[in-house]
């Protein structure tokens, strides 16, 4: 028996192959007679297509081909769905526009695809490309989301002429409206959450290929959900049986929710490698990434906090517009609703909360998960309202959220979801240590005498992740089942393959699943390797987002290592003469109770697969068990962030100089990938609140962020040395007690970072700043401060 | 990118003789910004002339209480250059501070003059020291080279060879970058040397500037003081994304001051 790995910072599996560069991306495939793709985008953000001439792209060097959107219509290739129905407050569903995978008609956003060409290289499909005439009418656009209901705003889509996808509720109105009018004080304020662009470092990339010889597709493609996208494509778009489609999704170099939606061009080349009878291969370029990346966030809230004397919290009421860009990309619409206004309870009691949603089309790219999907808008809404109030109550930052604590579990919120586990009291008294608070004010003394402004602020943040189960979401809307699936193949020398429809693009899956097996069938890690990411392979799979491979995948692989251990005690039970009743299973070692009778897991495997002394008249050979996993709550990380920043009045210029993470993921399988997942995520939380914005023309809806000369990724440079904790509260309804971490940092570090620069300035009077909080953002709050004094 | 032809003349006169005969053919130097416009086919010129070969562009050297720095010296060899280190310690921590590592070893203060990108570091120098470029065909004081928004007094068929810096006796650059592709959103450099003072800004404008009215004050009194007292005027300064033209002439204050008070440390 191996030592437990459970618990261990065991080094990553497969970072070998990353090292040493053999590696496989999708753009590293290269199949015999391939051809590239390039796309033909629209410049302008709304236009008709009046007409499009690809006579002279058609004959131009190297061309094999040539379609349009007329070409798509024509083969009755139908347009790409969206995954999740929702319905409004009138009682209706909410308006689908169509979503054709090459523009047919107008043109909806810059980046829209025209057209593509294919030919021999890529250098002739852009030549080529240049050759395309396109005859547009220009026509007016309207992209900011507080703009497109207003009147006069042009419609994107003839079916919702208002631009209003929906407008949806969650929570009790009454009750809520009740609880202000005899509350002792209301914070109110509003707030943007800025849109955000996902920047995986690895560009989208497809190769699609077609087989005369047997009728079936192959589809590599960087997706963090093969199976999903097959099933879309076949059963939605492209009307093919599932079984002669396959989807491999190899190595992949992040996703951040972008790459979990189906998109227009792997549907173009999966169809179109059948009409050249060749393989075609598409990579977006940096810009392409930039324009047609479902972008993240793109909230304009209202939100309104009631409190009695005491800061206890009352009531909240949330009014938010959401921007879903031009077109609903796959799980665009439960991101504002589902995984949003249920989370607007945070860690508090509080009783009544209501939130109303607005979702609008504008002329610019659809918006979809990105890291933390709704829940950083939430917690952004809940914190950056919290350290308000308590300011404004004169209430200890610390004392107020003490105050409104949820303590006894589960817990019920007024919006939705209940809480199985947790202890908020316990994170937040480990950041205060970890994150020196008691130093703060000598630290914010010393910092003044340099001339700079020193702030500190909290985020103790809750999120929901493992978003299950399915038959509940599919009563809100899902389209799609939230389930697992696992396979344990353990071999006839006791070396174990695990299959699982999870996806690892960056997470170390390869590693953290590998240790749960090894560990339960107390072997060496060595033994276990992770296959992932292809339909050929793996039974089936929802993939991989809203952190829950290790809560919902994990799981459905605990529940095949289950079966595989009940056959060996059957197995081990005839192999040592006992009752299946007396044998007992530890790490891999099955005993018979009470005796010094043993069988390891390898003896018992060659057994069922060399069945020589086997009992084949009650039990199949072989040892290789399956288990799909349908969770029955979400879970629950949370956690205390703690960030302090330091401005430069002169200039406005604002620097992270601390953040300290303690988090709650449930049990930790491998502290170090977990601890490098909370470095991932507060870097993209940090991002988003001093440095990211994706920026649109107001006017023409011409993309001003498209490149990474104007939108600012943050760097190494632009981060302190993080400070992370753990607490390991076990999530109550999975076998391992986990909870998931891919996503924390992103959803707490917003609040924290802009409650720290508001505290730095707090004094003259400054109660919000716009995220990114450029340095012209608050040199420009303290110029009008100063002036109004 | 589309196709173009590459030549890589050894000398000044057949790289000139090749740009006289093929219209419209563009030099390349470090290439870090005509590359990239290259790729995004922003430009597709028919031939490219690499100037990567021709040794006498190349070389730093001090004589005569001046600094010449070869047209093809990349921004790390002037960065490391002990005759820049110690003649102008403030152009050696500029060239320092341009991109990236990968574009400093590979961008050459040459290609970084003649492109005259209005954030660009390198004019700043430049004008700020009153520095003399060197053509194939003459020398051009810095105060007539620089004329406008990617625009320089070269005409077509001449290049730049090397550039000759007046030693000061004391100088300083200070900039705020731009957080995306941090080029100056403002950057000023400020000399004191032959008895005269030059405040020059980049980042700012359309084009890389002479800030006169600071010039005047510090000529008077080099102190900070002297600078905080001017009042920087926003018209004509840039408005983007990233900063307005008031937070920029704000800053133009900002960076002088600092710039002076660095100059003044001799740090």
């Amino acid at each position: 028996m191996n030592a437990p790995l459970i618990g261990q910072s065991v080094k990553r599996k497969e970072d070998q192959r990353f090292l040493i560069g053999s590696a496989r991306f999708t753009d590293d495939i290269t199949l015999q007679g391939q051809a590239h793709a390039h796309f033909l985008r629209s410049p302008h953000a709304h236009a008709r297509i009046r007409s499009i001439d690809i006579e002279r792209a058609r004959s131009a060097p190297g061309v094999v081909a040539v379609y349009t959107g007329d070409d798509l219509a024509k083969a009755k290739v139908g347009g790409l769905p969206c995954g999740w129905l929702i319905t409004g407050v009138d009682g209706k569903p909410m308006k689908e526009p169509p979503y054709p995978a090459l523009a047919q008609g107008k043109v909806r956003y810059v980046g829209d695809r025209v057209a593509v060409v294919i030919a021999e290289t890529l250098n002739q499909a852009k030549d080529a490309a240049e050759l395309i005439e396109v005859d547009y009418e220009i026509l007016p656009a309207v992209v900011k989301a507080a703009d497109a209901r207003k009147s006069g705003a042009p419609a994107v889509h003839d079916i919702a002429p208002d631009n209003t996808c929906y407008v949806w509720g969650l929570g009790d109105k009454a009750a809520v409206d009740t609880a202000f009018k005899s509350a002792h004080h209301v914070t109110t304020l509003e707030f943007i959450n800025n849109r955000l662009i996902p920047n995986a470092i690895e560009p989208r990339a497809a190769v699609a290929s077609y087989s005369r010889g047997d009728d079936a597709y192959t589809l590599y493609v960087t997706t963090q959900n093969p199976h999903v996208e097959r099933l879309l494509m076949t059963a939605f778009v492209l009307g093919l049986p599932e079984h002669k489609v396959r989807v491999i999704a190899p190595d992949v170099g992040g996703g951040f929710g972008s790459k979990i939606y189906l998109y227009g061009e792997e549907v173009v080349l999966t169809w179109a490698s059948r009409q050249v009878n060749r393989p075609v291969k598409w990579t977006a370029e940096r810009i392409e990434s930039f324009q047609s990346d479902a972008h993240g966030r793109d909230h304009v809230t209202k939100a309104e906090l009631a409190l009695d004397k005491n800061g206890k919290f009352l009531a909240m009421r949330v009014t938010t517009t959401a921007n879903m860009g031009a077109y609903l990309s796959t799980f665009s619409t439960c991101i504002p609703t589902i995984l949003y206004a249920t989370l607007l309870a945070g860690q508090y009691t509080t009783p009544a909360i209501y939130c109303e949603v607005t979702a609008v089309f504008t002329h610019t790219a659809p918006v979809d998960a990105l890291r933390g999907a709704g829940r950083p808008e939430a917690t952004y809404v809940v914190e950056r309202m919290v350290d308000t109030a308590a300011r404004e109550l004169g209430i200890d930052r610390v004392e107020i959220r003490r105050r409104n604590f949820i303590k006894t579990f589960p817990y019920q919120t007024p919006v939705a979801l209940c809480y199985d586990t947790g202890d908020y009291e316990a994170t937040l008294t480990d950041a205060l240590k970890l994150a020196d608070v008691a130093g703060f004010e000598a630290r914010r003394k010393e910092a003044e005498k340099r001339g700079k402004l020193r702030g500190l602020g909290y985020s103790t943040y809750i999120e929901a992740c493992g978003i299950a189960p399915s038959n509940v979401a599919g009563a809100l809307g899902a389209r799609a089942g939230l389930y697992e699936a696992g396979e344990v193949r353990v071999h006839p020398t006791g070396s174990v393959t695990v299959f699982t429809g999870s996806h690892q693009h960056g997470q170390g899956h390869e590693t953290t699943f590998a240790q749960v097996v090894a560990d339960r069938l107390g072997m060496p890690i060595e033994n276990v390797d992770i296959v992932h990411g292809d339909t050929g392979r793996i039974l089936f799979g929802m993939g991989t987002y809203g952190s829950r491979s290790i809560a919902v995948g994990g799981t459905a692989i605990m529940k095949a290592l289950d079966k595989v251990i009940a056959k060996g005690k059957k197995i081990a039970a005839h192999l040592l003469e006992a009752s299946e009743s007396d044998i007992e299973y530890d790490r891999g070692t099955f005993t018979v109770a009470g005796t010094d009778k043993k069988k390891s897991i390898a003896e018992v495997a060659f057994a069922a697969y060399v069945p020589h002394n086997y009992p084949l008249d009650k039990l199949e050979p072989g040892l290789n068990e399956s288990a799909f996993y349908d969770p029955t709550n979400f879970t629950f990380p949370a956690g205390s962030h703690i960030c302090e920043v330091e401005i430069d009045p002169a200039t406005g210029a604002t620097r992270v100089v601390n953040f300290t993470a303690v988090d709650d993921f449930g049990k930790v399988i491998n502290p170090m990938i977990v601890e490098g997942q909370v470095h991932g995520g507060v870097a993209h939380g940090i991002g988003q609140a001093l440095l990211e914005g994706c920026v649109y023309d107001p006017q023409s809806g011409q993309l001003l962020t498209g490149t990474y000369m104007d939108y600012t990724m943050p760097r190494a440079d632009d981060l302190p040395s993080f400070k992370v904790g753990m607490r390991e509260t076990p999530c109550t309804h999975n076998p391992l007690g986990v909870k998931g971490c891919g996503e924390a940092g992103a959803i707490a570090a917003p609040a924290a970072v802009m409650n720290a620069v508001i505290d730095a300035l707090a004094p003259m009077g400054i109660r919000d700043i716009e995220m990114p909080a450029t340095a012209e953002r608050v040199w420009r709050a303290i110029q009008s401060a100063k002036a109004k004094k | 990118m589309r196709a173009f032809d590459y030549h890589r003349p050894k000398s000044v006169k057949e790289a000139i003789s090749i740009l006289r005969k093929v219209e419209n053919a563009r030099p390349l130097a470090g290439g870090q910004s005509l590359i990239p416009s290259l790729k995004l086919r922003l430009s597709g010129p028919p031939a490219l002339v690499d100037l990567g070969a021709i040794e006498e562009m190349r070389g730093i050297k001090v004589d005569g209480g001046a600094l010449t720095v070869g047209a093809l010296a990349t921004h790390a060899e002037v960065a490391a250059s002990k005759d820049v280190v110690h003649g102008i310690p403030a152009l050696a921590r500029l060239a320092d501070g341009i991109g990236d590592r990968q574009v400093r070893n590979q961008g050459t203060i040459g290609g970084s003059l003649a492109h005259n990108d209005p954030a660009a570091d390198y004019p700043a120098a430049v004008l700020g020291l009153g520095a003399t470029v060197h053509t194939n065909k003459r020398a051009i004081a810095a105060d007539k080279f620089f004329t406008g928004t990617f625009a320089t007094a070269l005409k077509p068929g001449e290049i730049i060879t090397s550039v000759t810096f007046p030693l000061p006796k004391r100088a300083a650059y200070v900039k705020f970058r731009q957080p995306a592709s941090r080029f100056a959103l403002v950057g000023v450099f400020v000399s004191e040397g032959g008895g005269a003072v030059r405040v020059a800004v980049t980042g700012a404008g359309g084009c890389v500037f002479r800030q006169k009215a600071m010039e005047k004050r510090l000529a008077e009194n080099f102190t900070p003081d002297a600078v905080a007292r001017v009042k920087v005027a926003p018209d004509e300064l840039n408005t983007d994304i990233h900063a307005s033209a008031e937070y920029r002439a704000h800053l133009v204050g900002v960076a002088a001051q600092r710039a002076v008070e660095t100059a003044l440390a001799g740090k």
